[in-house]
């Protein structure tokens, strides 16, 4: 096996160092959305692995709003909670543009990092403002239109229900397996390098993840600070 | 290899199962299914056995199938022994469970259409091990649909002599191991052997893929009889994780090292092939880099410490590690225990009692 050449993959350690760079990036060039958190998997499990501190990255109560002429949702900050799900109230902080036909569909995004596929995989789910799931049918054809043409067409991003690896409940998740072939040839075609620095990893792996569930990244994250 | 491959697939948890009480329009209720499980099966897949018991007195309506133990409904895609050998701390004969054909619990449960679901979930986990072992999923994405099929079957109807036809077309290879190459050379001559064969063949990785089931027990318990049942999958922790075996010279990597070496956290940051055959009473944490560890993360949140020179009453205990309804000892050379106790996706699925001390916040 060639040591020079990479495979497009990714340690656990080099997933932390990673996240963290994605979220401050986000942070800076994304404010009109909530800024990722890194949670915990000691919270919820008994324990982390070896010298990484074991987590995820995190984004909530997104709020995608389908409107009628089917363009690219718009995207409306969400604040602490924009639906409290334990105590069933709804703050509505969205502002909707005027058309009263649009629904709006609340999503939560959880960035994972696969032991197995030393990859990143996505799992979100999404709910109604009434605090009601929505089943993985609805969500493909709630997603913008833009991104149901990215998952149809794509042979490597399909999405499938599957247990979330700490919470115990169903999610949905992107599947994983291609990953690391788009991304070694994202980062050959693209950059034009063999081997990305690390650090940069999500942010190249978001640009062609995010769209596929309606979640564009600004221009300026792609470029080093 | 095929005595042990034999002795897997030839397990079978004995079932009696009860129509949930809401369920049942007739009177007398009907009485519970008697079903023998196989163990590398899964709970849906019996199905068919069981409807014809109580077709007759379902209420009208789509079914929507799960099963539930006290209370705790059953994730389906997890094999039906390791539910078992997980959820029974003293293993009960025959096994009672709860059947429901209705009200699926769907914020709970990943949704299940039958067979399909079940043999889907299958080949991800054997891609997904494919993956571990050979760094790439090539292995079973060049299967046609027809021998993937074949596989799946050879599953369904726990029929070893299939599995092994149809698996010889996905050359999953073995993990190299010294102990391994002497017994092979005398068996190789009596029997043909499945990836057996290439018992030279090293894994490119050095990876096991493993499942392990952990239930941290609170409180003590004399008998597995007194054990506390598990009401709820979070008091459950779930590590999916490829176990990375590191070879040394003249050492063996244990079961021991191997759970270690999965919880590092409990069992001292990390690990080193066990050093004799001494070694496997004591859980003796690694005191060197421990410090190194939390000064280079930083924020030190990471884990409560373990003490340094800490006693054996410091220390995690084990207090059942069952693989395949078995409690194999922990000095096992692990190459031997996936190699033989492994399921037929490949994975190798351990369920682990421990006990924390309470000093040890987590």
């Amino acid at each position: 096996m060639n040591e020079s050449a990479w495979d497009g993959t990714l340690s656990a350690s080099e997933f932390s160092a990673s996240a963290q760079a994605f979220a401050e990036k986000w942070k800076l060039n994304n404010p009109a959305y909530p800024p990722w958190t890194w949670v915990k998997s000691l919270e919820v499990p008994i324990f982390a692995t070896n010298q990484v501190e074991e987590g995820y990255l995190s984004l909530e109560n997104v709020c995608i709003v389908k409107s009628n002429d089917d363009e690219v949702a718009s995207c409306v900050e969400g604040e602490a909670s924009l639906y409290d799900k334990e105590d069933e109230e709804s703050t509505d902080s969205a502002t909707l543009s005027g058309n009263d036909n649009v629904q709006p569909y609340y999503f939560d995004f959880h960035i994972i990092y696969s032991a197995s596929f030393r990859v990143p995989v996505l799992y979100f789910r999404a709910y109604c403002s009434d605090g009601r799931s929505l089943g993985l049918n609805e969500i493909e054809s709630v997603l913008p239109a833009n991104s149901a043409k990215v998952l149809l067409e794509s042979k490597w991003t399909f999405i499938t229900q599957e247990e979330h690896p700490y919470l115990n409940r169903p999610w949905c998740k992107l599947h994983p397996c291609g990953s690391s072939d788009w991304m070694k040839l994202l980062f050959q075609a693209v950059e034009k390098v063999d081997r990305p620095a690390m650090e940069l990893y999500l942010v190249s792996w978001f640009s062609v993840v995010g769209p596929v569930i309606g979640l564009g990244i600004p221009i300026q994250m792609l470029k080093e600070p | 290899m095929k005595e042990a491959q034999e002795f897997v697939w030839m397990g079978a948890i004995p079932l009696q199962i009860h129509l949930h009480e809401s369920e049942v329009t007739t009177v007398p209720p009907p009485p519970p299914a008697l079903i023998l499980a196989p163990r590398i099966g899964y709970l849906p897949l019996l199905l068919p056995l069981i409807k014809p018991y109580f077709s007759s007195t379902l209420p009208p309506g789509v079914d929507t199938v799960w099963f539930e133990y006290k209370g705790l409904p059953l994730k389906w895609y997890i094999p039906t022994g390791v539910l078992f050998d997980l959820l029974c701390a003293e293993p009960e004969r025959p096994w009672n469970l709860t059947i429901h054909f209705r009200g699926y619990p769907s914020h709970l449960l990943i949704p299940c259409e039958g067979e399909d679901s079940v043999k889907w979930n299958f080949i991800n986990s054997l891609k997904e091990a494919d993956y571990i072992i050979n760094g790439n999923c090539k292995n079973v994405m060049h299967m046609s649909q027809s021998d993937q099929l074949e596989l799946w079957n050879s599953v369904v109807n726990a029929n070893l002599e299939a599995f092994i036809r149809s698996s010889s077309k996905l050359k999953s290879g073995t993990i190299e191991d010294d102990y391994a190459s002497k017994s092979s050379l005398s068996s190789q001559k009596s029997q043909k052997m499945i990836g057996e064969a290439d018992t030279s063949v090293q894994t490119k990785t050095g990876k096991v893929p493993v499942r392990l089931y952990v239930w941290n027990v609170s409180e003590d318990f004399g008998d597995m009889e007194d054990a506390p049942p598990i009401d709820s999958w979070d008091r459950i922790s779930y590590v999916n994780r490829p176990l990375e075996i590191h070879r040394e010279e003249g050492k063996c990597f244990t079961l021991h090292d191997a759970i270690k070496t999965l919880l590092p956290e409990l069992f001292g940051k990390k690990r080193k092939p066990s050093e004799g055959e001494n070694d496997e009473q004591s859980f003796g944490s690694e005191e060197e880099t421990k410090n190194n560890r939390m000064t280079e993360e930083g924020e030190g949140n990471i884990s409560q410490p373990l003490e340094t020179g800490s006693t054996a009453d410091d220390d995690p205990e084990i207090k059942l590690l069952r693989i395949q309804g078995i409690e194999p000892k922990l000095e096992t050379p692990i190459s031997w225990v996936a190699n033989h106790l492994r399921h037929p996706e490949n994975f190798l699925h351990v369920c682990v009692y421990i006990k924390v001390p309470s000093a040890k916040s987590l």
